[in-house]
């Protein structure tokens, strides 16, 4: 079921589309699923298909397209470390390494306690501030060093 | 015309409507309606400009309004493609979060001149707070009468809507983005039909990319022939240009075409201290690399670029200093074209996932000497034979690099090791 939140959400960005055109809220039905439970279950996929009129079939093929969507429980707070070119000339290999020895996980684990988990990322548009990482998909941090990391972490640890 | 056309920072607090007005903000679009320019004239405008799809492909923006049908009734829609994540730049991002309301009245103005309605935003899906930006400023300029019905009171009706991507590169394709805006999987339409006949939901459609539409207010309020003389013949105006990677000052830098690398490096702070350049890809990471001595004689523009081997793209510079190994760093690119690849044609499928495990095999010390040729075979194989360009973008960071560097990849697989 589709918490009354998300349905809010939902109706929200309907009116942005054509009201014979409900299939191109489906992007932002399962990021709103996403934000809400950390990640998309077939059921949830099943619901969104319900709610927008459309064959499951044709959610699935957008969840299993898009990188950003969580197909299996991640963290509570999922860092996702881009490593594409121009982070890699700026370290995000020492960035993984060092959330590796912090967090004592790797790409696309989870921590025991569930708190964290860790994806790779492709190219996030904010090359500049290379390396970097989003958290959750709606804060990107950059311009990374050991010690913001461990400023980052404290932070989320607090919360 | 002042220094920064399009390029503002958080301290210029241009975010908020207020302020954007303050600075001469929407003078442009009510220009255009208080004084009825016609359709004809404002193309004629742009066209003079010299102004050139800012997104990577450089086509000329007002050739592609002239393409919309000016006499059909039904419903047509007009699309910005802010799906940038092509690797290296990030310069839509800062006209989001930091001048969203030029990108507005340049997307208002490009309305007025097509006749239409309704418009998307397709804002990357990383950059949730630029999107949260261009929300909020979407909903200040309908409330203040810049979007919505009866623009400025008078008789214009023009909204727009942001739609968030999810982490597909290859949505920035302006028929995938399409295909993602109708909540489908991101993957290119055949062309033609083009969008300005068949586009989203089927219905006539200009797309262009953010940094298109943020040029066209200072088009329309200074003139296209002054926006033209910014720059140098056939780039015409300013651009933005993001430069990544070893230099000491990476940033977003508003310049006229034409400008020397030379002067860009030197903005940013030139490369980082102790270390020498060695190689730069110039406009995203799909353009060919070029080694630093053809570099430092370049200018900024299309032809200059094409002149050196390689172009202006979307006009975003990544800079590699002398502890580059260019065999990890095409593996990294050869990766993400292959993860990207949308699966919808063979070469490209297939293709880019053999390029990068034989480049893989190569940094890892397995190559052959058969490789190298065996890896230009492969890119002549994929190039040139898929409905869209993400096949060519795969391929030509490889011939760059095989063309410039191959020394160093023939050192990997006789050593099995780096030459850095």
């Amino acid at each position: 079921m589709l918490s009354q939140q998300i349905i809010t959400l939902i109706e929200k960005e309907l009116k942005k589309y054509p009201a014979d055109q409900r299939q191109s809220a489906v992007m932002a039905a399962l990021r709103f699923v996403q934000d809400e439970k950390g990640w998309i279950a077939p059921e949830d996929m099943a619901d969104i298909a319900v709610y927008l009129g459309m064959p499951q079939m044709a959610v699935f093929e957008v969840a299993t397209f898009y990188h950003m969507y969580n197909l299996k429980p991640m963290g509570k707070y999922t860092l996702t470390v881009c490593t594409n070119l121009s982070c890699q000339l700026c370290g995000s290999g020492d960035t993984l390494e060092h959330l590796h020895k912090k967090l004592g996980i790797s790409l696309g684990e989870v921590t025991v306690d569930g708190k964290y988990g860790i994806r790779e990322g492709e190219c996030m548009g904010a090359c500049v501030d290379a390396p970097m990482f989003s958290i959750n998909n709606k804060q990107l941090c950059g311009r990374l060093t050991n010690e913001k990391i461990d400023q980052i972490l404290a932070e989320l640890d607090k919360q | 015309m002042s220094a920064q056309i399009i390029l503002a920072t958080a301290n210029d607090g241009l975010a908020k409507l207020d302020n954007y007005i303050k600075a001469g903000g929407y003078q442009a679009l009510r220009k255009v309606l208080t004084e009825k320019i016609s359709p004809e004239a404002i193309i004629a405008e742009v066209k003079a400009s010299g102004l050139r799809g800012r997104g990577g492909a450089g086509f000329p923006t007002g050739l592609k309004w002239s393409f919309m049908p000016r006499n059909y009734d039904g419903v047509k829609y007009l699309v910005c493609n802010s799906d940038e994540g092509e690797p290296g730049t990030c310069k839509d991002r800062d006209i989001l979060r930091y001048n969203p309301h030029l990108l507005i009245e340049g997307m208002a103005i490009a309305a007025y001149t097509m006749g239409v309605k309704t418009g998307y935003n397709y804002v990357h899906g990383e950059i949730f707070e630029a999107y949260e930006v261009m929300e909020a400023a979407c909903e200040e300029a309908r409330k203040a009468g810049y979007l919505g019905k009866n623009i400025l009171g008078l008789d214009f009706e023009f909204d727009l809507h942001n739609h968030m991507g999810y982490g597909a590169y290859v949505c920035g394709e302006e028929t995938a983005l399409l295909e993602s805006i109708e909540g489908k999987k991101g993957q290119p339409r055949y062309k033609p039909p083009f969008p300005a006949s068949f586009g989203l939901y089927g219905k006539p459609t200009t797309i262009n990319n953010t940094e298109t539409f943020a040029s066209i207010p200072c088009i329309i309020r200074e003139g296209g022939q002054k926006f033209a003389d910014l720059g140098v013949p056939n780039s015409g105006g300013i651009k933005l240009f993001s430069i990544s990677g070893h230099v000491n000052n990476p940033g977003n830098f508003e310049l006229p075409m034409g400008t020397p690398f030379k002067k860009l490096l030197e903005l940013a702070g030139g490369v980082r201290k102790g270390h020498k350049l060695k190689a730069v890809i110039p406009g995203g990471s799909s353009m060919p690399v070029l080694p630093a001595e053809i570099m430092m004689d370049v200018n900024l523009d299309y032809d200059s670029l094409q002149k050196a081997g390689s172009y202006l793209g979307s006009g975003a510079v990544i800079v590699m200093d002398d502890t580059t190994c260019m065999v990890k760093a095409l593996e990294r690119l050869s990766y993400f074209y292959y993860e990207e690849s949308c699966g919808q044609c063979t070469p490209c499928r297939e293709g880019t996932g053999w390029l990068y495990r034989i480049i893989h095999r190569i940094e890892h010390g397995e190559g052959k000497p058969e490789d190298l040729d065996l890896l230009l075979d492969l890119c002549n194989n994929i190039a040139g034979r898929t409905v869209c360009a993400l096949g060519d973008a795969a391929a030509w960071p490889v011939q760059g690099m095989l063309k410039h560097f191959r020394k160093e990849f023939e050192y990997h697989i006789e050593h099995k090791r780096c030459l850095v």
